[in-house]
């Protein structure tokens, strides 16, 4: 399991991924974490919650980060292609509010290879498009006991090239460093989570 | 060339006042009369007084502050019509121009016509105006200053003779220096023996008086023009293709970007204006997130804007024109290396403030402030540098939201709740951290006063942020974390 999860978790570049549950924002950042230089993170302006560049801060350095407000999915789609294509940024975050039809997953797939820049779409539940190279969902997981615990459950729910899985992981803020906690399945309380 | 009252005929040319009037700067924490006007003049005022004084002599005295800075530009301004005369213009001190007319009175009908024509410019300008012309920069200057007339080349010694020392562009102590040894005039001083003047004085009297007197030489320095960042092309068959406009333009960038290296500048926003058959004209701006001056990469930046212009019936004249410009200074680069990250950062930003507004690319900059929603700004990226200096003293939610009232009673959190449609339990509790409002801003959120944040692991996994607010009862959700 363990060798699963690292041929599958740094996100493969060059490719467009796909995440989804509660803990989305928590993978973007571990995911933004791992990858260098800029990051650029593109929403729609109306969206009422707001990523929290202060605990952003546990994770990578906000100063790497450029926020591209559209005003519409379109607006976000084409700021995402336009970013990936160019490859100054190697990592784009869009959030996506409609499901993607298979011509704008492929554009942003094809965008990505052609800027070798990694992308991740932050979808609602079930919004996906077929193009992406992997889908995963992320949940937080009570962690009692602990304090200030990022304990979440990810589990790969699509993967072109690859195999599916679940794995538990924490975020070291030391080291910042994800930590693969145990195998699913083996932990109390995860048997009651949906997935 | 020399305006007695430059800073206050500037200012009643646009507001004419019939009454003694005064221009007043502070100096050494005392209002002081800087320029004024011959009506206050007649009044008995002079510059350098204090305003009070001034008020106690002429009680209906009109009296506006003094703004040196809108007074050199005006100057400059003058300069420009100055070039009417002779291209070579130059700034004397605060309120004089030189001008060197070599070979150009004959245009004017010789000298004294001139002079004329450009006293009655002056007059209907509104501008007080006294000349001095002579074959010498330091004659003219005394001319000006002293007596005004024409004194010709050679003629200098003649001509100032009769004019005090001070014409001479000296120190006011050294003046009065000569004026306590009875020398009064210049040609008192012509009169006198060199070498013990020069002991005296030093070496700067004696170089005042042979520049007046043309022994010495003085320069002109003239105004440089300002750059001008503007080029157009004239076609000779109407284009329409957007490939057509762009190799145009292209054209058009070559020569520009050039002249922005010679200045070492880059230029930060281009307007293209493209005037069609019909005379109508199209313009296309495009904001660039940083300065620059390499044709090739604002080339393509101009594409998203060109492919929406309407032609029309064709395009037969194309205008580019750097609107904004920035110094840029010459970086070196390197054989064989990739091209600089933050550059290539500043490309990308442009093309996409294309699309969405210049404005709306920002970057999260930190604030000194206690309240989570304010502990950062948002800043547009091509206006602000990144900063560092995240403190993180307290676990902060990884998403902020605007709070969501959720039912619970007392200061502890509720052990159940509902959220989002969603039934949650208290796993744990983490608090509670107090923070206060921040009374000097005004805020409607927090008007509610104190708030009580916790951190709330639930059973279910979400972890969330919530505050209860003891001097309004009431439980609120603000966050998530990670």
């Amino acid at each position: 399991m363990r060798t699963g999860f690292s041929s599958s978790f740094p996100l493969r570049r060059a490719r467009v991924h796909e995440v989804c549950g509660p803990g989305a924002f928590a993978f973007a950042a571990i995911a933004a974490a791992s990858a260098t230089g800029p990051v650029i993170w593109v929403r729609e302006g109306w969206l009422a919650d707001s990523v929290n560049p202060v605990a952003l801060a546990r994770f990578f350095d906000p100063a790497r980060l450029l926020l591209a407000l559209g005003k519409d999915q379109t607006d976000s789609l084409a700021i995402a292609e336009e970013a990936l294509k160019d490859g100054a940024a190697p990592f784009v975050v869009v959030e996506v509010t409609r499901p993607l039809d298979l011509r704008e997953g492929r554009r942003l797939q094809l965008a990505a290879k052609a800027g070798r820049a990694t992308g991740l779409c932050l979808i609602p539940e079930g919004m996906g498009s077929n193009a992406a190279e992997t889908r995963w969902r992320a949940t937080p997981l009570f962690d009692p006991g602990a304090r200030d615990s990022t304990l979440m459950r990810w589990e790969s729910i699509k993967n072109k090239s690859g195999t599916l899985g679940a794995w538990h992981v924490r975020w070291n803020e030391e080291t910042r460093h994800l930590n693969v906690v145990s195998p699913a399945g083996e932990r109390p309380g995860s048997a009651d989570l949906p997935g | 060339m020399w305006f007695p009252r430059l800073a206050s005929d500037r200012v009643l040319r646009t507001c004419p006042v019939e009454a003694p009037f005064a221009l007043t700067l502070k100096e050494q924490n005392a209002e002081r009369l800087y320029c004024l006007n011959i009506r206050a003049e007649q009044a008995g005022l002079h510059r350098g007084m204090s305003l009070a004084d001034a008020r106690a002599f002429c009680p209906d005295l009109v009296s506006r502050p003094a703004r040196p800075d809108l007074d050199a530009r005006f100057l400059t301004a003058l300069s420009r019509w100055a070039r009417l005369y002779s291209p070579w213009v130059g700034v004397e001190s605060m309120d004089g121009l030189v001008l060197d007319i070599t070979g150009t009175p004959h245009l004017f009908g010789g000298e004294a016509a001139m002079l004329a024509d450009m006293r009655a410019r002056a007059a209907r300008a509104g501008l007080e105006l006294r000349l001095g012309l002579a074959g010498t920069r330091g004659a003219a200057w005394a001319l000006a200053h002293y007596g005004e007339g024409i004194a010709l080349p050679g003629d200098e010694g003649a001509a100032l003779s009769p004019l005090p020392v001070a014409a001479l562009r000296l120190e006011a102590e050294v003046s009065t220096g000569l004026e306590r040894l009875g020398l009064r005039r210049i040609g008192d001083l012509l009169a006198t023996a060199r070498a013990p003047l020069s002991r005296r004085f030093g070496p700067d009297l004696l170089m005042r008086l042979d520049q007046a007197l043309g022994e010495a030489p003085e320069a002109l320095s003239p105004l440089a023009e300002p750059p001008h960042y503007g080029l157009r092309l004239t076609l000779p068959e109407p284009i329409g293709l957007v490939a057509d406009v762009m190799a145009a333009t292209a054209r058009l960038l070559g020569p520009l970007c050039e002249r922005l290296k010679a200045n070492g500048a880059g230029a930060r926003r281009l307007q293209l204006t493209l005037r069609r058959v019909d005379q109508a004209s199209r313009q296309v701006e495009l904001r660039l997130a940083g300065p620059m001056r390499e044709p090739a990469r604002i080339l393509p930046l101009f594409e998203r804007g060109i492919a929406e212009v309407d032609a029309g019936y064709g395009i037969d004249q194309i205008r580019l024109e750097a609107v904004a410009v920035e110094p840029l200074a010459a970086q070196q680069i390197a054989i064989g290396e990739a091209r600089h990250e933050p550059e290539r950062l500043d490309d990308l930003i442009t093309r996409i403030g294309t699309r969405i507004g210049l404005e709306n690319i920002r970057r999260f900059l930190p604030a000194d402030s206690h309240i989570p929603e304010r502990a950062f700004t948002l800043a547009p990226a091509a206006f602000s540098r990144p900063e560092g200096g995240w403190l993180n003293p307290r676990p902060r939610p990884l998403s902020l939201f605007a709070p969501e009232p959720i039912t619970g009673r007392g200061n502890r959190p509720p052990d159940r709740f509902r959220w989002r449609r969603m039934a949650l339990t208290t796993g744990q509790a983490t608090g509670p951290e107090r923070i206060a409002p921040e009374w000097w801003l005004e805020d409607e959120g927090w008007r509610t006063g104190l708030r009580d944040y916790w951190k709330v692991d639930t059973r279910e996994g979400r972890r969330l942020w919530l505050f209860h607010t003891p001097e309004n009862p009431g439980w609120f959700v603000q966050g998530e974390f990670a």
